[in-house]
């Protein structure tokens, strides 16, 4: 079995090393620390570290102004209340002016689990997706959040990242590389295209074996950049393969399949279906069960596929 | 005041102030759109600050020690602008495109397309977190430079405001200076009536800022309480302006219905005949 990461865990190892080389970067908090992992960066810079108490807005609006003063900030909550209760401050404070804040939010998803559906971020993508100047990261593993976190410091603009609270297989080799805008072909297929985000990209590479089995081959994408989207890869996944199936741990609206959705009604429209929460909030149990609950399991992207390429065949 | 100019006395900021006033309705009745009372009530304070307190530089705007000014009630942009643009940010031709599509002079403060305009602001309660996060970036940089906030009154009803209250007093930022503009209207009426901020010097003081109260259209008063935020370590400081909406005509004085109308032709040529 491959090595398990949280994408938090590095999350909180990466900056703590972002701090170490650059004296520029500074971290915020609002009294999660320790759940968002940027409690290391806090012990080893306590000079640049703020923790704002429970008050995201005012964590959101200094940020800003951090940024204004020639800093880099990194905002840290869990990701329902840094994109719900501060998305106004979000808009307003840091998108508008297309200042250098890096939110990097936690706690995204079902998978959150037992704190149930007040603390389970299922609508995140979707504000930050629709905000101009906003690039917005979910990545898939240990060495993708690093590298994700390396590039967000070296961007100059606002940046969203999604982290979960649950450790994913590593899928990528240390040494990877984070290029905005373009996404990563993880398998190849040809008869439909499993296109997921964070902990749903292994959910796609079971389904992708599981559909083998059957002899269904399936292309596997991580399209952990949602914003700017590789629209490219998608079209021409949805050319060659001519069926598709995206997979978050999110609304099935807004999200991960709206942007697919969208690729595919103005470059090629292609039988797509998604796997999501339907028009729901999340509720108290444990992750696994949660994931079974929600339809968000491989066996769900499986047959989700077969409807899909099921639909190309009547065409 | 600009690093190479003579701080002026106070007959020459008053003279200042009333041709910014000046500048301001010929904005608003130009455009025929925008913030009359804010803009008036906020000018003295305004020409207190960028004319005899802050120190910076329009021909190096991006100096790294410059003192930095958020307009967090945005709103009153018109008045930024015309002080803005006698001090050289911009030409003073360029006050009469305010509002229009393509101005560089938008409705609300966009630090993208104004010079000299630090922030964006507009949406009220957001400025002060910001300049907080301003002068702890002031404060790690060592350059001694300070962030001077200009708060309204109905903008304090805002909760953000009271978190960026506790923080900067927590954070024990003295090179932050806040000044609100407490001209007692709201577009709703009185903020009495609205939704009451009383008692409001006491609340910052109990939030641990200094705090001071002026009348808002004193420069020997608004002067005097810039200057004795300089003998005060360790706490942010608070300058309550007591100051009258639409200040400067009489027909707009204490009137919350020019919050956000500006002046009809009548109403103009009066303004100029009692700013004359």
């Amino acid at each position: 079995m491959a090595a398990q990461e949280s994408t938090r865990v590095e999350y909180g190892k990466a900056l703590l090393k972002l701090g170490e080389e650059n004296p520029d970067v500074v971290a915020l908090d609002a009294d999660l620390s320790g759940s968002t992992q940027t409690k290391h960066f806090a012990k080893a810079f306590p000079e640049r570290f703020f923790n704002m108490g429970v008050a995201e807005q005012d964590m959101l609006g200094t940020a800003a102004g951090l940024a204004l003063g020639g800093k880099i900030p990194f905002a840290s909550t869990f990701a329902v209340f840094a994109t719900g209760r501060a998305w106004e401050q979000i808009r307003q404070s840091i998108a508008y002016a297309k200042l250098n804040v890096k939110i990097v939010a936690s706690h995204g998803g079902v998978s959150v689990g037992e704190d149930g559906g007040s603390h389970q971020a299922v609508e995140d993508l979707a504000l930050m997706r629709i905000l101009p100047n906003m690039v917005v990261l979910v990545p898939a593993d240990g060495p993708e959040t690093r590298a994700m976190v390396r590039w967000a410091a070296s961007y100059q603009g606002p940046v969203y990242i999604r982290t979960g609270r649950m450790p994913f297989p590593v899928i990528y080799p240390e040494d990877h590389d984070f290029e905005p805008g373009r996404s990563d072909i993880l398998k190849e297929g040809t008869d439909v295209t499993l296109a997921g985000i964070g902990l749903m990209v292994h959910h796609c590479l079971q389904a992708a074996d599981l559909l083998a089995a059957a002899g269904v081959s399936a292309r596997v994408l991580n399209l952990s950049c949602l914003k700017p989207l590789d629209w490219q890869l998608v079209a021409d996944s949805a050319r060659s393969t001519g069926a598709l199936v995206t997979a978050e741990e999110h609304l099935a609206t807004g999200g991960l399949g709206s942007a697919v959705s969208e690729v595919l009604a103005e470059h090629c429209p292609a039988p797509l279906q998604r796997i999501g929460l339907r028009d729901i909030f999340g509720t108290s149990g444990p992750a696994d069960i949660l994931l079974k609950h929600y339809g968000l399991m491989p066996d769900d992207i499986k047959e989700a596929a077969l409807k899909a390429i099921a639909r190309k065949n009547q065409r | 005041m600009p690093i190479y100019q003579e701080i002026p006395d106070i007959s020459q900021l008053q003279e200042i102030a009333r041709q910014v006033r000046l500048d301001i309705l010929e904005m608003l009745f130009k455009s025929g759109s925008g913030h009359t009372g804010g803009s008036l009530s906020a000018t003295d304070i305004l020409v207190a600050l960028f004319f005899a307190q802050m120190r910076f530089n329009p021909r190096d705007p991006c100096w790294p020690g410059r003192d930095r000014f958020v307009l967090s009630k945005g709103h009153a942009a018109p008045a930024l602008y015309a002080v803005l643009s006698r001090l050289g940010y911009f030409p003073r031709k360029e006050l009469l495109t305010l509002r229009q599509f393509g101005s560089s002079l938008q409705g609300h403060p966009d630090s993208s397309c104004t010079p000299g305009v630090e922030v964006s602001t507009g949406s009220l309660g957001q400025g002060l977190s910001i300049a907080n996060g301003m002068a702890l970036a002031a404060r790690l940089n060592g350059s001694g430079a300070r962030v001077y906030a200009l708060l309204g009154d109905g903008e304090v009803q805002e909760g953000q405001i009271w978190e960026a209250a506790m923080s900067a007093a927590h954070y024990k930022l003295d090179n932050l200076v806040a000044v609100l503009d407490r001209n007692r209207l709201q577009i709703d009426g009185r903020t009495a009536d609205v939704m009451g901020l009383e008692p409001l010097a006491q609340k910052w003081e109990a939030f641990g800022w200094h705090t001071q109260e002026v009348d808002g259209h004193s420069f020997p008063e608004l002067l005097a309480a810039l200057k004795a935020t300089d003998g005060v370590a360790g706490r942010p400081h608070m300058i309550v302006a007591h100051t009258v909406k639409g200040k400067g005509v009489s027909i707009f004085e204490n009137q919350a219905k020019y919050h956000g109308v500006t002046p009809t032709k009548e109403e103009y040529e009066q303004a100029l005949k009692e700013l004359a």
